[in-house]
């Protein structure tokens, strides 16, 4: 029943996200500014995880493969693909839920438990699109994010194996062109803009409803990253199963 | 003007406010006045319609809240000015901007203009100089004098203020009050103040309201509470020791 109740919440503020829009020339600075903060700012760490992640699967798959009759082009092959399926797509998304989802949650409470929100609304003003709105705008951006994410992962691979000298650089490119289907990049940046709208929107619902005072903008900021976790990897399931099946 | 009729509120069960009628008069600085704790803020709060009220009606100049459409509330919420008793400051804007922001979002003031008068109130709420620097950077009091400056500077037609000058200093306590009442007079505003504060109630309380049990206990002006026999608020108004000592020397004749 409660979780019930959540679902109907959350489907309202989305509705009202859209409803009595900012001032266009506010909203695009705001827009501007969320850009800044959410994509930009996150490219730092996601660039330095993936480039070690990238690494660490070519590595894992140069030292399983002791059968000499599967060849070395093996280890581009299984770097691209699991970058591009998951790694960048998924797990990428998780550590933005935490990184993110919690300062999109927390910002939001704060300004909910000070009566900043309260004030916005008196002035006449939609908080929920002057608050949110930006934020999804800002996040239809993020596969850009994932797309540089996708080049260091691969380059991270490709740095381990071949200057660890596992697979000549000649074998390494023939595996990253071994059967590449365009599909699955189209499905990596579908899953890619359904996460970037549940990283904008599932902590902006946890601190806009949230109560209390700043003890409790911090559970709300942990709630949140749980929340946004598990529907990230419902999503992920859901359209796997929906798109490449 | 501002009626209140029958209004009532409570939270899980527990009535706030029990049918509330009250008139705030335009041109006139209105108190509400009250114990901590007595329901002040709900009140104010239902007025604003930041919460939705059990029962009653808020009416302002014959146009009835309950009844109005959302986009007919945000404009009439665009002719009101309010001073949360936590100011309520924007934290990721500088001073300027917060006081600014009104103008930004319904003038089509140019940058200057909008500038020129946020320095113009900035000075008025005796605070200059302070434009450049983040909330977090200035005292309590002084944030409170930002959220007046931006509560008045688009002169609104309704201005609602939650304890003004509680954490102020007496002198500008003062200021703050003289300033809310020169500004209602000039721009002939419905100003509706929350206080606990006596001496505001003697300076500014053109009309008052005292809220005790969810109800409205005594009514009248600054003038007339101090001659009332009614004993709830004679407990009240005399509970500071100064007032106290004022009534005592009074009785003595002195
Ligand atoms: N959002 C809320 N939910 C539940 N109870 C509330 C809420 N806001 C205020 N109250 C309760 O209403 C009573 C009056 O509060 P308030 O109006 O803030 O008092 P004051 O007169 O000091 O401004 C308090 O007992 C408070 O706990
Ligand atoms: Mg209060």
């Amino acid at each position: 029943m409660r979780f019930l109740r959540h679902i109907g919440t959350y489907m309202m503020m989305l509705l009202g996200v859209f409803k009595r829009p900012t001032k266009a020339i506010v909203l695009k600075e705001l827009i501007l500014k969320e850009i800044d903060d959410l994509v930009i700012g996150s490219i730092g760490i996601t660039a330095f995880i993936s480039l070690f992640m990238g690494a660490v699967v070519a590595l894992q798959t140069a030292l399983n493969l002791d059968n000499p009759l599967i060849p070395k082009s093996l280890i581009g092959f299984a770097t691209r693909q699991s970058i591009i399926l998951e790694f960048a797509p998924t797990f990428i998304s998780v550590i933005m839920a935490g990184k993110v989802g919690s300062y999109i949650t927390s910002s939001i409470g704060t300004m909910r438990v000070t009566e900043q929100i309260d004030a916005l609304e008196v002035m006449g003003i939609n908080p929920l699109n002057y608050l949110i709105f930006p934020k999804i705008v800002a996040l239809a951006f993020y596969p850009f994010l994932i797309a540089i994410i996708m080049f260091i992962g691969i380059f991270g691979g490709f740095l381990a194996s071949v200057y660890g000298n596992l697979v000549s650089l000649e074998e390494f490119v023939v595996g990253l062109q071994d059967t590449f289907i365009p599909w699955h990049v189209a499905y990596a940046f579908i899953k890619t803009i359904v996460f970037g709208f549940l990283l904008a929107t599932i902590p902006s619902y946890h601190g806009y409803y949230m109560k209390g005072g700043a003890l409790e903008v911090g559970k709300a900021s942990t709630t949140s990253f749980v929340w946004t976790c598990v529907s990230i990897i419902i999503a992920n399931y859901l359209l796997t199963q929906l798109l490449l099946t | 003007m501002i009626e209140v009729k029958g209004l009532k509120k409570g939270f899980n069960g527990e009535e706030i406010l029990k049918g509330i009628d009250a008139t705030f008069l335009k041109g006139k600085t209105n108190m509400i006045i009250g114990a901590s704790g007595s329901g002040k803020s709900v009140f104010l709060k239902n007025m604003l319609g930041l919460f939705e009220p059990d029962a009653g009606e808020i009416i302002y100049d014959g146009e009835r809240l309950g009844e109005m459409e959302i986009e007919r509330k945000s404009d009439l919420r665009k002719e009101m000015g309010m001073l949360f008793q936590h100011s309520a400051l924007f934290d990721s804007m500088t001073v300027e901007e917060n006081v600014m922001f009104p103008l930004r979002m319904f003038t089509k003031m140019k940058k200057n203009e909008r500038q020129e008068r946020a320095n113009e109130i900035l000075e008025r709420v005796n605070l200059p100089g302070l434009n450049k620097k983040m909330p977090s950077e200035i005292s309590g009091g002084q944030q409170k004098r930002v959220a007046l400056a931006r509560a008045v500077v688009n002169y609104p037609r309704y201005l609602f203020c939650d304890e003004p000058n509680s954490g102020l200093d007496p002198k500008t306590a003062t200021i703050i009050d003289n300033l809310i009442q020169e500004i209602t007079h000039e721009r002939d505003i419905t100003t509706v103040i929350i206080s606990h504060d006596m001496n505001s109630v003697m300076e500014i309380g053109e009309t008052i309201v005292f809220l005790k049990d969810g109800l409205i206990a005594w009514e009248g002006t600054n003038k007339e509470i101090f001659k009332t026999d009614n004993k709830a608020v004679t407990d009240f108004v005399y509970s500071s020791e100064l007032f106290k000592k004022v009534r005592i020397a009074q009785n003595e004749g002195l």
